[in-house]
């Protein structure tokens, strides 16, 4: 299948990032690996809700828990997937700039939502000497709430290559399927924030 | 590339070649040779063990080494050497059963390749660097959290490597099945292999995460310190039970439904008759799946879940033996009637039936709660799973590989000596495990390092080594037949069989790099059956011959799959020196390095031009 690469600007296909086979191939692949990622944390949740009460006479979720920070955390994250569709709608247009403008946004606000994450462990394992080893609640807390760190991490990485890598050349057929991709995995990160809000610190709050 | 200018190129070149292909067809040979080396390490483990237990009190090896043969015997079969080879199948085959030039993504077919072969590289070097894993091939807490050494981390890494990329192999398979048939290749005109192949990479897709979940878990409990299974801090070991057999279920359908594919393309074409019930098999194997991911629980009847858990996954399990029934049926109406021809493709399909059959009704059984507390961890729980995967998963796979060879190597394995290994392997099989029902019965546990004299089990267990040993003779058979055929045998055509219904016999064996010079027009079910009947030699194309454009190799897979192999080391050893440290951070620089460095430099591959193409003869 012969494609070209470089745009005709009198003939714009209508979404650049699944007009290519490669692209929709990408498409389609990481709509199946997001699939893959749904049963990855279904497994985390399902460990961490069997193991909450078993705090072994530390700290409990309740001791810890404080919502203004996590509510701030979510405020950045939803918004964050809010800036990544204005990108991706003005992608579509074939409006470079403003991209590039709205996933800046973007990547700023996960950097904060991550420098809150790395401030609330921080303060959860000093001022409550609350960790990863110090019961089965710690373990099950840091490995879902960290995988999802991680998975942030890991997004912010990809958003910033990508924008820095494809800063002087513009859309092409090559690359807007890779920020599509890229937007597609945002939102499920932001996806399984909302459950871990609900889950781990609403439903900690209450019981 | 012509088969003529790949022998003109040296050692290295060739070498070069493999490790940087992303061709399809290629990687398929890799995983099914690679397979089939884990595949001999398994069965010579399996030897041992059935040496060990030939006598009563034997002391052949000793009670450790024997708990390492177990769990290196279940962990190689399983994910080393069964799955690998039928991802083999899936990799080799299936594109060209839907028409197809490759897969969706070539590069992430080579890192998946490579994942695989380190992964159980990295399992086995645990031989010679202070011993294997010892705790089952089902690794439960607490036992493998307290396992000494670093055998179990060996185990945790290896399955964690291999893991990933099978994971990679499944979506790749899902994507290439969706977006790449041919013109006229619906849905419903696909050959079972290549539907078996779309509904275990579902199944792959969803059920490897939660290994990959259980993995972590016990990692971060053996080498990090968490408590995730650690009962003085609130830990509960039973939830390594759960995630294992969420993911171990669908596993065992994972391996059985590409082998139901296999013998689903093999019976039509040797009894001349479209497979009967196509639209049931197809509905079958969705449901198989289906129902596969709600029976992890029956495994665990002994655990004490409750009678209303127990119920539910009991009912569940039974329910399973519909549509495997309504395939058996299939399979035996396909037959009726047919103008049968019996080679040993054919014999291992035929044997495969009874022998599944047998299986499938000690699966029932189990399934009865009440009655798996007398069967639970005997042997007849193993005579059970090896008449499944045996008779099911390893009879296809030698059947595949029989059927399929002229088309994977260009030649034809020998009949005389493929009936030789049938038979030998088959009696073998029978000797060895349906004698060990009654020792399960008799109340044999499995797992036991020796078996007292006078208990009625000595002349059972003799029977099974003795078969054990025939089996063994049946694979040197074929692996002799294998080098014979590669040294001797004939070149074979297109269609060697003369009957092959699907599109992968209407081009050359072996298939060149782009599989269809012109991509095929499919007019049915069986597209070049329908062509024969209607007297065309060939497909009918559905383009004219146009520029191909092609991947491009690249060594990267490897690389990356070097770098994630030293962090894994780095990962076990931190434990004992802090250096290693560096080991795993260096490791992980190199992998997340060369995966910028796949994403930064655009790959566009290449074109094979239309005049070269033309001067090719098909």
């Amino acid at each position: 299948m012969s494609q070209e690469h470089t745009l005709d600007p009198n003939n714009l296909p209508k979404d650049p990032a699944k007009s290519t086979l490669e692209g929709k191939h990408k498409f389609l692949g990481l709509w199946f690996f997001l699939g893959g990622e749904t049963v990855l944390f279904s497994c985390f949740f399902a460990t961490y809700l069997a193991l909450k009460n078993s705090t072994a006479g530390g700290p409990t979720s309740q001791d810890l828990f404080g919502l203004e920070l996590v509510f701030i955390m979510t405020i950045l994250l939803l918004t964050s997937s809010l800036t990544s569709v204005y990108a991706i709608y003005h992608m579509k247009n074939y409006d470079f700039k403003k991209m590039q403008l709205w996933f800046g946004i973007t990547a700023l606000l996960g950097l904060a939502f991550l420098g809150f994450e790395i401030y609330e462990f921080y303060h959860y394992i000093t001022d409550y000497g609350f960790t990863f080893r110090s019961s089965a609640f710690g373990s099950a807390f840091y490995t879902l709430v960290g995988f999802h760190g991680g998975h942030v991490v890991f997004g912010l990485s990809w958003l910033i290559a990508l924008m820095v890598r494809n800063a002087r050349r513009g859309i092409t057929l090559k690359n807007a399927s890779k920020f599509n991709t890229f937007s597609l995995y945002w939102h499920f990160i932001d996806v399984v924030w909302v459950f871990i809000f609900t889950v781990v610190y609403l439903m900690g709050m209450v019981s | 590339m012509s088969i003529a200018s790949t022998q003109q190129k040296g050692f290295w070149a060739i070498l070069w070649d493999y490790l940087t292909t992303v061709d399809h067809k290629k990687l398929g040979n890799m995983y099914i040779a690679a397979g089939a080396f884990f595949f001999v390490l398994g069965g010579i483990e399996a030897l041992v063990i059935r040496i060990q237990l030939a006598k009563p009190e034997n002391d052949f090896i000793s009670a450790g080494l024997y708990n390492e043969m177990i769990t290196m015997h279940g962990t190689t079969m399983i994910f080393f050497a069964a799955m690998p080879i039928l991802i083999g199948f899936m990799n080799a085959i299936m594109p060209l059963q839907i028409g197809a030039r490759d897969v969706a993504f070539p590069f992430l077919n080579s890192l998946g390749f490579w994942l695989f072969l380190f992964g159980g590289i990295m399992l086995n070097l645990s031989w010679f660097l202070g011993g294997a894993p010892d705790a089952g091939w089902t690794a439960y807490a607490p036992l493998s959290i307290q396992s000494p050494g670093h055998g179990m981390d060996f185990y945790i890494l290896g399955l964690q490597l291999s893991g990933a990329g099978t994971l990679m192999g499944g979506i790749n398979f899902l994507v290439t099945i969706v977006t790449m048939r041919a013109p006229g290749m619906t849905y419903m005109r696909m050959p079972l292999f290549t539907w078996t192949t779309f509904v275990a990479s579902i199944l792959i897709l969803f059920a490897f995460p939660a290994l990959t979940v259980g993995l972590f878990l016990l990692m971060f409990d053996r080498l990090f310190g968490s408590a995730f299974f650690d009962v003085a801090l609130g830990g509960n070991s039973v939830i390594w039970q759960h995630l294992f057999w969420i993911f171990g279920h669908p596993e065992v359908y994972i391996l059985i439904l590409p082998a139901f594919g296999i013998f689903s393309e093999i019976i039509p074409v040797f009894s001349r008759k479209r497979l009967f019930g196509y639209t049931s098999m197809v509905f079958a194997t969705f449901l198989i799946a289906f129902l596969g991911f709600m029976v992890w629980a029956h495994h665990m009847f002994a655990v004490g879940l409750g009678p209303t858990a127990n119920a539910i996954f009991a009912v569940g399990t039974m329910a399973i033996a519909v549509p495997t029934g309504i395939k058996i049926f299939n399979w035996l109406a396909t037959l009726w009637g047919g103008s049968i021809t019996i080679n040993s493709a054919m014999l291992w399909s035929l044997g495969f039936i009874p022998s599944f059959t047998i299986g499938g009704m000690t699966g029932v059984m189990l399934g009865a709660t009440t009655a798996d507390y007398q069967y639970h961890d005997t042997y007849f729980v193993i005579a059970h799973f090896h008449y499944v995967i045996v008779g099911g998963v390893v009879f296809g796979i030698l059947a595949g590989l029989h059927y399929w060879w002229p088309k994977l190597f260009g030649k034809v394995l020998n009949e005389a000596m493929g009936k030789i290994a049938f038979w030998f392997f088959f009696i073998g099989f029978h000797l060895t495990f349906f004698i060990q029902h009654f020792l399960g019965l008799m109340g044999m546990p499995r797992r036991y390092w020796v078996f007292l004299e006078g208990q009625g089990l000595d002349t059972g267990n003799m029977i099974s080594t003795v078969g054990a040993f025939l089996m063994g003779i049946g694979s040197l058979v074929f692996i002799i037949n294998v080098v014979y055929t590669t040294v001797k045998g004939e070149k074979a055509g297109n269609d060697p069989w003369g009957d092959g219904r699907s599109l992968e016999w209407s081009i050359s064996s072996p298939p060149k790099e782009y599989n269809f010079k012109q991509l095929p027009l499919v007019r049915g079910l069986d597209p070049y059956w329908i062509e024969k009947m209607e007297g065309n030699k060939k497909m009918t194309p559905a383009q004219p011959v146009n520029d191909i454009h092609m991947p491009n190799g690249s060594i990267l897979p490897l690389i990356m799959t070097i770098g994630f192999f030293i962090a894994s080391f780095g990962f076990i050893y931190q434990v004992d020196n802090n250096l290693w440290l560096i080991a795993l951070f260096g490791g992980m620089a190199i992998a997340l390095g060369s995966m910028l460095a796949r994403s930064l430099v655009d790959d566009y591959g290449y074109h094979i031009h239309k005049e070269d193409l033309e001067k090719e003869v098909d």
